[in-house]
């Protein structure tokens, strides 16, 4: 739902889907043979029909919507908030009460979706009806609202007192029970829309949406969406069954690693105030834990994505002398998501170290990578190295990757990889741990300001994102 | 991982300026050409043309939609739930607050965790910018923006700034010093500039870049240092509220979702428009990638959320319920998301299982609407944000709650729930 105010005219107004929906369900509570059975009720000395407890209303929505005490009384706590239902004994008070407490439905007429927003006039009438027919009657708020409106629109209350005389005059040829319910629907309406602290009235106000149909937006919305489809009607799709099984295995391999799921060893830091979990997990501890250890074999991007996978794949690789296509994926990293001025002279660096013929750390991409990278090094940007990184990428991946995972200083560190202990409740559970406040990441940054290197590590150390 | 988000570009001469630039693929009466993005909002900006009006204009993009679903639906053989039957349903869950941060003055509007997995910046209606210890429930910096109605506001990765803004239409970026001296909004730098509101802002993998979205309609992509325009995003008819990127470290692609009800997908380097769903009835307010990168999640204002695939190029399940009647104003994944935590408007937040379709869990607590769930980097924890209200005697407290999960096991070893005091 977007903020913009209400503007001119030309404007359409939409009808909030939570409204239509609340309507619907409202209509099938009055169904005469599936809704809430209704009886009369005794209001002092008058009946007023079609009358219903709210427990009955509680009761309805567990049975037709499956849900539990709470969530019912939630929801039918909604209907009155909005008006859709009103309370006969404290009309004042819209909260929505599990016992016989009495409440009506209110008339189409005066629903939110007919008749908002509110207008002044029918306020101001409203009032002057109240004040007219018992002095007195109007409580502060009201008297205040009163006199405000009275101010501002002094120009018709000529006008204003005159319709709630013929109004007040219409009813009292009503029949008593009609009048106290007719008074009633159009109490709580006001009570609805004009409460009197205002953050409802702040929220309601903000409840339309506004879709503003210029032409030529719409034109150019249009011309985009031609030019992109053929596009989109191209592409290659992939069979369903196929991708919803691939959702199946995900959840399946991650479940251990998702502490709301499983929880975490030692503990959940905060449930337990033990900040261990996070200690064993950093990225400069000297063992890692097992699950740490097993989420690098399920991709190849997990092991990338963790500092000191990538520390231990490094190893690797300077043991089977290709370091250089990680050290060359990084270094492109770095120019993908370094600062744009510093572009040209990262490339040239790049070239320097790695592409150049006799390069001391030379990578090996097929030639016509190679040339179509060489030739776009001509007027460096920020992806003329994409290509010759992906390239690489997908060698690592395909191949040094799965031969990581199968080598013995993989499979060492597994066995060495440590299992914590999960945490033993504390003897006395009442007495809370200390909370201890940790270094800030911004003051990381800060010492190592003055070392050169530090930004080209420190992107680097940006570019890591979880355990 | 998706091998989708790796996305072929050209890069070379456009066909229309010649200048060196990414290019989109487009198709100008059936054949394929290659334009930089410039000239695709050049072009689509020339108005109708001869015999064109709105309406022919608008018949043809009704009958290419449909030839789309259609072409979505030929390779559907099976739903979600049909898939998840042979899982284990989850069991009970029950979730605790375990920190409320108290200090904004006004509604919070939205809340983004540091990389550090304990930190959290937060940004409410007031205009004021927090950053918190949420462990310690320590406040660590405040800024006070010159607007009210701050929308976005985003963790720098290292840890080191904050991102944000609102109805100011820009946003700044924020260097936070560990200086108690030093205002904040001395060094304060503004980044992007947009015709309207700031919807949702995000940096990319790194400080340099930060990814917007707008009531403008457009997405655009800044250099932080330089404040440059790198990228922008046009296809949105209406406000995009809300952004995501894609959780690939080599991807190059985000989702962004409007009041024009499209979910689109983006190539961040091209500028193009790669894939578009339309299935939602009305806003949708927030998206979310799926943790693998293949799917993606988006809360409506119609009551629902969808999950879509990528591959698939379709929606996949709808997660609705016949008491939810109040629209979803903001969604996340729990690590394995095997989850789906969902905040509504009317108050709550409705847990889903992704896989089955079915709700675990109902939290109420809050007094008013949540604008914002986040899941914490690691998985731990939760938390929420909210126009809550709790009146103290002597002044209007708004606070959010941290939620989080104590402990289910499900399975073979029958743990009980922990219960903690």
């Amino acid at each position: 739902m977007t903020i913009n105010t209400l503007s001119q005219d030309g404007v359409q107004r939409q009808q909030m889907p939570c409204l239509t929906k609340m309507e619907r369900m409202i209509i099938s509570m009055q169904d005469p043979d599936m809704g809430i059975k209704l009886r009369n009720q005794r209001l002092l000395i008058t009946v007023i029909p079609h009358a219903m407890t709210g427990l009955d209303i509680v009761e309805w929505l567990i049975k037709k919507c499956s849900i539990s005490d709470e969530e019912a009384l939630h929801v039918g706590q909604l209907f009155v908030k909005y008006g859709y239902i009103y309370p006969l004994k404290e009309p004042r008070n819209l909260i929505l009460k599990a016992d016989d407490s009495s409440y009506r439905f209110q008339t189409p007429y005066y629903w939110m979706s007919t008749r908002w927003p509110a207008s002044e006039l029918d306020y101001a009438i409203y009032l002057a009806k109240k004040n007219i027919r018992k002095q007195g009657e109007l409580i502060e708020y009201e008297k205040e609202c009163y006199n405000a409106l009275h101010k501002r629109i002094n120009h018709t209350w000529d006008f204003v007192v005159m319709q709630a005389r013929e109004q007040l005059r219409a009813s009292k040829q009503r029949r008593k029970g009609d009048r106290i319910v007719l008074e009633c629907q159009e109490q709580a309406y006001w009570l609805v829309n004009r409460p009197p602290v205002s953050p409802e009235h702040y929220k309601l106000t903000t409840l339309t949406k506004n879709t503003i149909a210029i032409t030529y937006c719409a034109v150019k919305y249009n011309q985009i969406f031609f030019l992109s489809c053929l596009f989109f009607l191209a592409r290659n799709r992939v069979k369903s069954s196929i991708c919803l099984e691939s959702y199946v295995k995900y959840c399946e391999q991650y479940q251990p690693h998702d502490p709301i799921m499983q929880g975490c060893l030692p503990s959940n830091p905060w449930i337990t105030d033990d900040i261990m979990f996070w200690n064993m997990n950093s990225e400069t501890v000297a063992l890692p834990t097992k699950l740490r250890v097993e989420r690098w074999s399920f991709s190849f991007m997990e092991l990338l994505n963790d500092q000191m996978g990538r520390k231990e794949f490094l190893t690797y690789l300077e043991k089977e002398f290709s370091a250089e296509n990680l050290c060359f994926w990084q270094a492109c990293e770095d120019v993908r998501h370094g600062e744009t001025a510093k572009i040209p002279e990262k490339v040239d660096e790049v070239y320097k170290q790695f592409l150049a013929p006799g390069a001391s750390r030379w990578v090996n991409i097929d030639s016509k990578t190679m040339e179509k990278t060489l030739e776009g090094l001509k007027r460096p940007h920020r992806f003329v190295l994409d290509d010759a990184q992906m390239h690489i990428y997908f060698l690592m991946k395909k191949d040094s990757y799965p031969r990581y995972l199968k080598s013995e200083l993989y499979k060492n560190l597994l066995a060495r990889a440590i299992v914590p202990q999960e945490t033993k409740k504390s003897v006395f559970p009442f007495m809370r741990r200390q909370r201890h406040s940790s270094p800030s990441p911004a003051l990381a940054t800060q010492t190592a300001e003055d070392d050169g290197k530090a930004k080209y590590s420190n992107s680097n150390s940006g570019t890591a994102s979880r355990l | 991982m998706c091998d989708q988000t790796f996305l072929a570009i050209t890069f070379g001469p456009c066909d229309n300026c010649s200048q060196n630039k990414p290019l989109m693929n487009i198709y100008l009466k059936n054949e394929p050409i290659n334009y930089c993005s410039l000239c695709v909002e050049l072009m689509a900006c020339q108005g109708l043309a001869k015999g064109e009006t709105i309406h022919t204009l608008k018949a043809e993009s009704e009958t290419l939609k449909t030839k789309l679903e259609e072409e979505r639906a030929k390779l559907h053989d099976v739903e979600l739930h049909q898939v998840a039957e042979k899982i284990e349903a989850l069991g009970q869950f029950v979730m605790k607050t375990r920190r409320t941060l108290k200090g904004h003055g006004n509604k919070v509007l939205c809340v983004d965790w540091c990389r550090d997995k304990r930190r959290i910046v937060s940004s409410s209606q007031d205009g004021k910018v927090i950053v918190w210890d949420a462990y310690t429930t320590n406040k660590e910096h405040a800024v006070t923006m010159p607007c009210t109605w701050v929308m976005a506001c985003a963790y720098a990765p290292s840890g080191c700034a904050v991102a944000c803004g609102g109805l100011d239409n820009k946003c700044s970026v924020y260097p936070l010093s560990l200086d108690k001296n030093e205002n904040l909004a001395a060094k304060k730098k503004s980044v992007a500039m947009h015709t309207n509101y700031l919807s949702s802002c995000s940096f990319t993998n790194s400080d340099m870049q930060i990814l917007t979205s707008s009531g403008d309609g457009t997405c655009a992509l800044w250099d932080v240092e330089s404040g440059q325009l790198l990228q922008s995003f046009h296809g949105h008819s209406a406000d995009v509220l809300s952004l995501n990127l894609a959780p690939s470290e080599t991807g190059n692609t985000f989702v962004s979702g409007g009041c024009d009800k499209k979910a689109n997908v983006w190539d961040m380097r091209s500028g193009q428009n790669v894939q578009s769903f339309e299935t939602h009835e009305s806003d949708i307010n927030s998206v979310k990638y799926y943790p693998s990168g293949d799917a993606f999640a988006t809360g409506s204002d119609d009551a629902t959320c969808r999950l879509y695939d990528l591959r698939a190029d379709r929606e996949v399940a709808i997660y609705s319920k016949e008491s939810i009647i109040f629209g979803a104003s903001s969604v996340d994944f729990s690590l394995s998301g095997r989850l789906l935590f969902a905040g509504y408007n009317d108050y709550t937040i409705n847990v889903w299982d992704v896989l089955k379709g079915t709700r675990v869990a109902i939290l109420f607590g809050h007094e008013n609407r949540v604008s914002t769930v986040r899941v914490s980097p690691d998985g731990t924890a939760f938390c929420s944000g909210s126009w809550d209200n709790t009146f103290d005697l002597r002044n209007i407290l708004y606070g959010f709650a941290l939620y989080w999960h104590q402990g289910l096991y499900i399975g073979v070893l029958h743990h009980p729930v922990m219960s903690v005091p």
